[in-house]
């Protein structure tokens, strides 16, 4: 059990953290309230026009964390987290795509920024918990002791997702207040206790890339930095692999993708897979990303203990997929899993997650090779 | 909420008493605009005057040599971009060195954008930069030395002296940032022979809003605000009669303790380092072997994080920095002591502690006893510390 009564608020700036800050001082405990300077919004100037929207950490939301701290009365400072992010979420993120992959940054900040680093630097400051806005539950299994992960009761807004990753000892030390209401509630809270960022806009996308435009954030990066890519151009082929056309590199696709294709054809063509070896992009029609299986490694266990037998769940495959039925199977050790699917699954795509639910309870989940 | 055990004298002050009082009844009763023609002018005109007069006579030169300024950083601008402004070369270069506060190095990254050379004179692991190194980076189309007096993060002092003398002998101007200087050791700018000397009021228990430069008589400088022809036409604006005030206040104060506080103050300075060094196991002084002022501690803890270390101090109600903070309030690694050759882990796992007038040995032992323990907590929960 935690032997204090601090608990440090992750504050974005946003309408979500600043209400779980005003709600948790409202029931007495003991605040300290940190922003993570996760990324300078100076760097990379070219991607930063007026229009530029879904920016995290800029001057406006430590302006608005440190006003609605200074309203509650709560101590308050601004952490300098931005070397940490980029060595362990830009960086990634940028090489998964490079390798062919989509992969989803949130997941690496929570796993190894938020809930890692945030966490400690929480607990060397004497808060022994945190609380942040993201919209989950925790609970804790009396019978088995293992806390349990649940998704938010508000479906549109649940956050479990980008949460698989997180340990025991992490649940053991993490307060998600919001995970009880829907984001509608949350904005009325916000208001009924008069908070200057009621009617903020909700963040979008990953939060570092404007605009939602990862690719010429990879691009703006690169240039930054001086690297000279050799080779980004390819080739689109079909299954067969006749060249239907050409690219600007392999970072610009997804699986399941369609725009930005260029090629005049009779029929809808989508991304089927990326090589990076070659930097050929593989195109094919809608039936050909059906997949019935997939495997997840480095898999995660939260809400049972890992399995040594097949296990029947409710499967998603990127945040905004309707979980589907499925078989887990041990592969080989409880960290790598078959995932075998009742019915076929469109666009399963290397690098994001499969999470595992029964319910509203997180079994666990992984990453999709 | 003010922290109860306040040891960031190097960022701010508090105004003392004294400074306050003569403040406060100038803006009180002297309300007069200093250039008019009419006795309530005359009156506030006498108040600076007088005001000046105090200031010059704790830097030891004469009150025609003193343009006050809104602060530190107007005085570093002023000199600097005075300088260069009124040299009429058409290739310009400037000396400056890599430890220098930010009014100094981000007014030389200006002036770089707009075309002038700057060459940033390194210094060694003691925190002091070599004379003879700006005297290799002089060119023969070099208009500007400027090195700063002492350090405002290991509290070294740099040798003014000699580089102002390798500065007349090339006839090249020299600006010294006094900012972290004045009031801690002697800070005569005609003794160092310097042309340019800034000053910051809120380092020397004055308010924020008011500095100086010290413009030896003679020296070229273009004005920085045109407008009136204030300050012997080299600051334009109204005088900031209720500031000089209390600049003139301040420095008069200083001078009259700084013999006693700068013993006192050392004998502090000397408790807390001894303190730590014997409470905490694996720490270094920074810049220890170096000629230093009396009220700075800078000390790099092993396996510790600065930024928690600040945070968790703060929350026991002692006040101490690390690094610069930028624009968000994040802290980011000192590029002093990186310049200094240290690792941006080992610039973060370093804290300054800067003693003040209110500062006594009581207080000092608190902090000792703080430091050790939330520097145990931290690296208790430390993967870097490699000595658990």
């Amino acid at each position: 059990m935690p032997d204090n009564n601090r608990i440090a608020v992750a504050m974005s700036g946003g309408v979500d953290s600043s209400a779980v800050a005003a709600m948790l001082h409202k029931q007495g405990y003991e605040l300290i309230g940190l922003t993570m300077q996760l990324w300078n919004q100076r760097r990379l100037p070219e991607l930063s026009g007026e229009q530029a929207t879904g920016r995290c950490c800029s001057l406006d939301d430590v302006y608005d964390a440190r006003q609605v701290a200074q309203q509650l009365g709560i101590p308050y400072y601004v952490l300098n987290f931005e070397e940490r992010f980029e060595e362990q979420v830009v960086k990634p993120f940028i090489d998964e795509y490079l390798a062919g992959r989509t992969p989803i940054p949130c997941t690496l900040c929570n796993n190894f920024i938020k809930f890692d680093q945030f966490l400690d630097m929480a607990a060397g400051v004497g808060a022994d918990r945190i609380a942040t806005g993201h919209y989950a539950r925790i609970s804790r299994n009396e019978e088995t002791g293992r806390w349990q992960l649940r998704k938010g009761i508000d479906e549109a807004k649940d956050q479990t997702y980008f949460l698989f990753g997180l340990t025991q000892e992490q649940l053991s030390r993490t307060l998600f207040p919001l995970g009880e209401y829907t984001k509608a509630q949350v904005r009325e809270i916000a208001r009924s206790l008069g908070l200057p960022v009621a009617e903020k806009n909700d963040s979008q996308e990953i939060c570092f890339v404007p605009n939602g435009d990862y690719a010429a954030f990879i691009d703006a990066y690169f240039r930054e930095q001086g690297i000279e890519r050799s080779r980004t151009r390819g080739e689109i082929v079909n299954r067969e692999g006749r060249v239907l056309g050409e690219h600007d590199g392999v970072h610009h696709f997804t699986v399941g993708q369609r725009k930005g294709l260029r090629i005049a054809h009779g029929e809808p063509l989508y991304v089927i897979a990326t090589e990076p070896a070659t930097q050929r992009v593989i195109v094919g029609r809608n039936e050909d990303l059906m997949r019935g299986e997939l495997v997840a490694r480095d898999v995660n266990w939260i809400s049972i203990e890992p399995i040594s037998a097949p296990v029947r769940a409710m499967v998603k495959i990127r945040n905004k997929h309707v979980p589907a039925a499925a078989t887990l199977t041990p592969s080989g050790d409880s960290s790598r899993v078959l995932v075998r699917f009742d019915e076929p699954q469109r666009a399963v795509t290397p690098g994001q997650a499969a999470v595992f639910y029964d319910g509203d309870l997180v079994l666990g989940g992984g990453w999709i090779e | 909420m003010n922290t109860p055990f306040y040891f960031d004298h190097n960022a701010t002050t508090p105004v003392a008493p004294e400074v306050l009082e003569a403040m406060v009844s100038v803006m009180a009763e002297v309300y007069g605009n200093a250039s008019s023609i009419h006795r309530t002018g005359q009156v506030a005109r006498q108040r600076l005057e007088s005001a000046r007069r105090q200031l010059a006579a704790f830097l030891g030169c004469d009150s025609k040599e003193i343009v006050f300024t809104s602060g530190g950083t107007e005085a570093d601008n002023l000199a600097i971009l005075g300088a260069v402004r009124s040299s009429q070369r058409a290739r310009k270069h400037v000396v400056t060195t890599a430890i220098e506060h930010a009014a100094v190095l981000n007014t030389c990254a200006y002036l770089e954008r707009e075309g002038v050379e700057v060459t940033y004179v390194p210094v060694g692991a003691d925190g002091v930069v070599d004379p003879s190194d700006v005297k290799r980076a002089l060119r023969p189309d070099t208009v500007l030395i400027s090195v700063m007096h002492a350090n405002n993060e290991t509290g070294a002092i740099q040798p003014i002296a000699e580089i102002a003398r390798i500065g007349r002998e090339a006839k090249i101007p020299v600006h010294c940032d006094g900012v972290q200087a004045a009031g801690k050791v002697e800070a005569k700018p005609r003794e160092l022979g310097v042309d340019f000397y800034s000053i910051s009021g809120h380092k020397l228990y004055a308010p924020k809003g008011i500095g100086a430069l010290y413009v030896r008589a003679g020296a070229q400088l273009e004005p920085l605000l045109h407008g009136g022809r204030h300050e012997q036409g080299r600051r334009a604006g109204t005088e900031n009669v209720a500031g000089a005030v209390a600049l003139g206040c301040a420095a008069e104060l200083a001078q009259s303790r700084f013999e006693s506080e700068a013993r006192r103050l050392s004998e502090l300075r000397d408790r807390l380092e001894r303190g730590i060094a014997a409470a905490v196991p694996h720490v270094r002084i920074v810049a220890g072997q170096s000629p230093r002022v009396p009220n700075t501690v800078n000390v790099v803890f092993d396996g510790v994080e600065g930024e928690a270390m600040v945070i968790a101090l703060d929350l026991r109600g002692f006040a101490v920095s690390t690094g610069s903070a930028c624009s968000s309030g994040a802290v980011e690694p000192s590029h002093v002591l990186m310049a200094m050759g240290m690792s941006r882990k080992e610039a973060r796992s370093a804290l300054r502690f800067s003693l003040g007038h209110d500062n006594n040995a009581e207080q000092v032992d608190a902090l000792i006893e703080a430091v050790a323990e939330c520097a145990s907590h931290l690296r208790k929960l430390s993967p870097d510390y490699a000595h658990a």
